[in-house]
C-alpha cells in the first residue's frame, strides 16, 4: 500500500512523466486508428437502416462518442483540478488544461453533429432545449476555462483559478445527462436500446461503442502530447528540459 | 454483408447524405487538425527554448568572461 502511493506520487513528477507519456502516445494513436476504422465499418458499412430514421441516423455513430466524450473529459478535468487543489502537484494543473481544448473540440463536434443531425429529423438545426443549451453551456465552460488561464500570467495562479472555475461547472454535467428525463424536449432519451431484432440492435450498438471507444483513445493521446508541450513550456528553466533538449539533434 | 448496393446509394445516404456527410467531413477534419497543430507548436517550442537557452548560456559566458576581464582591471 505504501510502495503503491510512493510510486503514484513519482509519476506525479513531470522528469518522470515527460518520457512516460511519450512512450505511450504511439499505442494510443494505434488504438484509436483500430477502433476508428472498425466501429465506421460497422456503422456506415455493415449496420441496417433504422426503421424510423433512415440512413440519416448514421450520424449517431458520431454524435453520441462525441457528446459522451465531452462530458467525461469535464470530469476528469474536474477531477485533475480538484487533486491539483488538494495535494497542490504541478501535474495535476497540467492536465487540467492539457484536457480542456480537446473537450471543446467535442462539446463543438457534438452540436454541430446535432445540427446536422436535428435538421432533417425535427426539421431545424437548433431548438433551445434542455439538452441542446446545456451542452452550449458546456462548450461556454470549457472556452471559460482556457480563456481564465490564458488571462493570468502565473501557471500556479491559473491552475487555481481554473481548477475553482472547472469544480463549479461540474453541476452542468449532471444537467446535460438527466435533461431528457427532467425536461419535455425534442431530443430523443438514451439512444443505446434501440428495441429491435437483436443482431441489428447489437450491430448498431457495436459500431457505437467502437466508435466511442476510438474517441477515448484519441482523447487519452492528445491529451498526453499537449501535457508534453505544456510540461516543456512551464519547466523550462529546469535542469530536465535542458538537458533533454540538449540531447535532441 | 455490406449494407449498400451501389456506391451511389452509399453516397446518397437515402436523401441525407448532407448531413451524414457533413457530420463526418467535420468531425475527421478537426480530429486531424488537432494533433497535426499540437505537433506545430511543439516544434516551435522546442526551437524557441533552445534559442532561449542557447543566449542565456552565452550571456553566461560573457558575463564570466567579463568578470575576469574585471579582475584584470578592465572595464566595458
Amino acid at each position: 500500500m505504501r510502495n503503491k502511493l510512493i510510486n503514484w506520487f513519482r509519476y506525479a513528477s513531470p522528469q518522470t512523466f515527460y518520457p512516460l507519456a511519450g512512450r505511450m502516445i504511439p499505442w494510443f494513436w494505434g488504438l484509436a486508428a483500430i477502433f476508428g476504422v472498425a466501429g465506421l465499418f460497422i456503422g456506415f458499412l455493415l449496420a441496417p437502416t433504422d426503421a424510423q430514421q433512415g440512413e440519416g441516423y448514421r450520424i449517431i455513430f458520431l454524435h453520441v462518442p462525441a457528446s459522451w466524450m465531452s462530458m467525461f473529459i469535464y470530469l476528469v478535468m474536474a477531477f485533475w483540478a480538484a487533486t491539483g487543489l488538494a495535494f497542490n502537484t504541478r501535474l495535476s494543473g497540467m492536465m487540467a488544461s492539457a484536457l480542456a481544448p480537446t473537450g471543446a473540440l467535442f462539446a463543438f463536434l457534438s452540436l454541430w453533429t446535432g445540427a446536422l443531425w436535428g435538421k432533417p429529423m425535427w426539421g431545424t438545426w437548433w431548438v433551445w432545449d434542455a439538452r441542446l443549451t446545456s451542452e452550449l453551456i458546456l462548450l461556454f465552460l470549457y472556452i471559460g476555462f482556457i480563456a481564465l488561464q490564458a488571462a493570468i500570467d502565473d501557471p500556479r495562479r491559473a491552475d487555481k483559478a481554473g481548477a475553482i472555475l472547472a469544480l463549479v461547472g461540474v453541476v452542468n454535467i449532471p444537467i446535460i445527462y438527466f435533461s431528457v428525463q427532467w425536461w419535455n424536449t425534442l431530443h430523443q432519451g438514451a439512444s443505446v436500446s434501440l428495441t429491435r431484432a437483436p443482431s441489428m440492435a447489437a450491430m448498431m450498438l457495436w459500431g457505437m461503442l467502437l466508435c466511442a471507444l476510438a474517441c477515448w483513445m484519441y482523447s487519452i493521446a492528445v491529451a498526453l502530447m499537449r501535457v508534453r508541450v505544456i510540461m516543456l513550456e512551464r519547466e523550462r528553466h529546469t535542469d530536465w528540459v535542458r538537458a533533454l533538449l540538449r540531447g535532441k539533434a | 454483408m455490406i449494407h449498400w448496393n451501389s456506391l451511389a446509394e452509399f453516397l446518397a445516404m437515402g436523401r441525407h447524405g448532407p448531413y451524414v456527410w457533413g457530420s463526418l467531413l467535420v468531425m475527421a477534419l478537426l480530429m486531424v487538425a488537432e494533433p497535426m497543430l499540437l505537433l506545430q507548436g511543439r516544434k516551435r517550442l522546442i526551437a524557441r527554448l533552445r534559442r532561449q537557452h542557447r543566449a542565456e548560456a552565452a550571456e553566461r559566458g560573457q558575463a564570466s568572461a567579463g568578470d575576469r576581464s574585471m579582475a584584470n582591471g578592465s572595464n566595458d
